[in-house]
């Protein structure tokens, strides 16, 4: 039984198609590494598996709430202290635990202090750190290990490993190795959409009157 | 939806939340009209009325942009939306807690705000309870502008031109129940129009607001 799958997929960036023909299926335990060069769509992609845009062709299938997305930014209140972010949304996902998570990520120290005075890759750690709490088992991340140093990525890693040990999966864009050989890799550079045809409907309203 | 609500509370009286800017905005509109049309207590209490409604409408409409833009940033709103929390609750959530940081402090202090407007006496307790009857409408509707405009730059001032015709029908029952009041006349129908209306808005304007940042998050 996979977590998700993928058939023939093609999505569309500004209304143009960038990449089609996607098809791809996780188990549990398993890592998809997405690869390719900067605007083929690896960020588009990942934004119609969460649910946040329609697909131009092709189908998502993916149990209920099951998808936990983390895209370039953390979503993280600047007024807000690490406890109070991260306990936020342990509540909106249901009530998990936040003290092994920032156990987990290394964030204990800094549990007390606000997010505006942490540094770019703490705010990456506990942008992070905020997927453990959803519970979900599928893991869309986006260049996950942004700002992270050498340090933070073996940590990133380690993360991703023990979700996948405990049954999760997780589909990764990224341009850096995460010493991750396990994970599977899709090159959407061999996914181009061959014809950048216009889509009849606009995505949005700044792109209907932008 | 209670984790949403504190977080939005927390964030709005904490420092940069905005708390307080709506009731300073008001004093000093309510401050500004004496100085304008003079300070005979025969015309203040006869337009009085009128301007504290316009007044709490312009208030109202401050930190309406901040509902959504803020998460829409940091990301957050991408987050609400793959959330466990229907998108619709969420905004009625945070609708109801932009109204708990601006309308209905305004309307308990909207009494103070009269004595400076010449607001004759038995108004006073209409102008609260048309004020917290009908402040609920300017913050749901007010969400929902700030939905439709989330992604665009210099979005405040296209959300002000959508949202405030959007508030006529409040701003007139609203003001027609103070000046009744004031006349010493039944103010109960008016009122009545009033919670019809807020009534409608809440049931409605949720649903139009998921649809507008659905369709703003693609």
């Amino acid at each position: 039984m996979s977590l998700l799958a993928v058939r023939d997929l093609a999505v569309a960036r500004g209304g143009l198609r960038v990449v089609e023909g996607v098809s791809f299926s996780l188990d549990p335990g398993r890592a998809l590494v997405l690869r390719g060069p900067n605007g083929i769509g690896k960020t588009t992609l990942l934004r119609t598996l969460a649910g946040l845009q329609p697909a131009v062709a092709g189908t998502v299938e993916a149990a209920p709430e099951a998808i936990a997305y983390a895209g370039h930014s953390d979503g993280l209140k600047p007024a807000l202290t690490v406890t109070e972010n991260l306990r936020f949304w342990a509540e909106i996902f249901g009530g998990h635990d936040i003290a092994a998570v920032l156990e987990a990520m290394n964030l204990r120290e800094l549990a007390a202090r606000p997010a505006h005075a942490l540094s770019a890759g703490q705010k990456r750690r506990l942008g992070l750190a905020r997927l453990m709490v959803t519970g979900r088992p599928v893991w869309l991340l986006d260049e996950p290990t942004v700002s992270l140093d050498r340090d933070s990525v073996a940590l990133c890693a380690a993360m991703l490993r023990a979700h996948l040990g405990r049954g999760g999966a997780a589909v990764i864009a990224t341009h850096i190795d995460l010493g991750m050989p396990e994970a599977e890799t899709l090159d959407l550079g061999l996914h181009r959409a061959t014809q950048a045809r216009r889509e009849s409907r606009p995505a949005g309203f700044n792109e209907a009157f932008g | 939806m209670k984790a949403l609500l504190i977080r939005d509370l927390r964030l709005a009286t904490r420092a940069g939340g905005g708390f307080g800017l709506a009731l300073a905005f008001f004093l000093i509109v309510c401050t500004l009209v004496p100085f304008g049309v003079g300070p005979e207590g025969g015309t203040l209490s006869r337009i009085a009325p009128g301007i504290l409604w316009v007044g709490a409408l312009l208030s109202c409409l401050l930190s309406l942009d901040r509902i959504f833009a803020l998460d829409f940033e940091d990301g957050s709103l991408d987050l609400l939306a793959t959330a466990p929390l229907p998108l619709e609750g969420a905004v009625a959530i945070k609708a109801f807690a932009h109204w708990l940081v601006t309308g209905l402090p305004l309307a308990l202090s909207a009494p103070v705000f009269g004595l400076l407007l010449h607001l004759p006496g038995p108004a006073y307790p209409w102008l609260v309870a048309s004020l917290v009857l009908g402040t609920p409408a300017l913050s749901m509707l007010g969400a929902f502008g700030a939905a439709v405009t989330v992604g665009l730059r210099r979005g405040g001032l296209l959300l002000s031109l959508l949202v405030l015709p959007l508030y006529v029908p409040t701003l007139i029952f609203g003001a027609e129940a103070v000046r009744r009041g004031a006349a010493g006349a039944d103010p109960v129908v008016p009122l009545v129009f009033l919670a019809a209306i807020t009534l409608a808005t809440l049931a409605l304007a949720p649903f139009a607001a998921a649809a507008a940042l659905r369709v703003n998050l693609r």
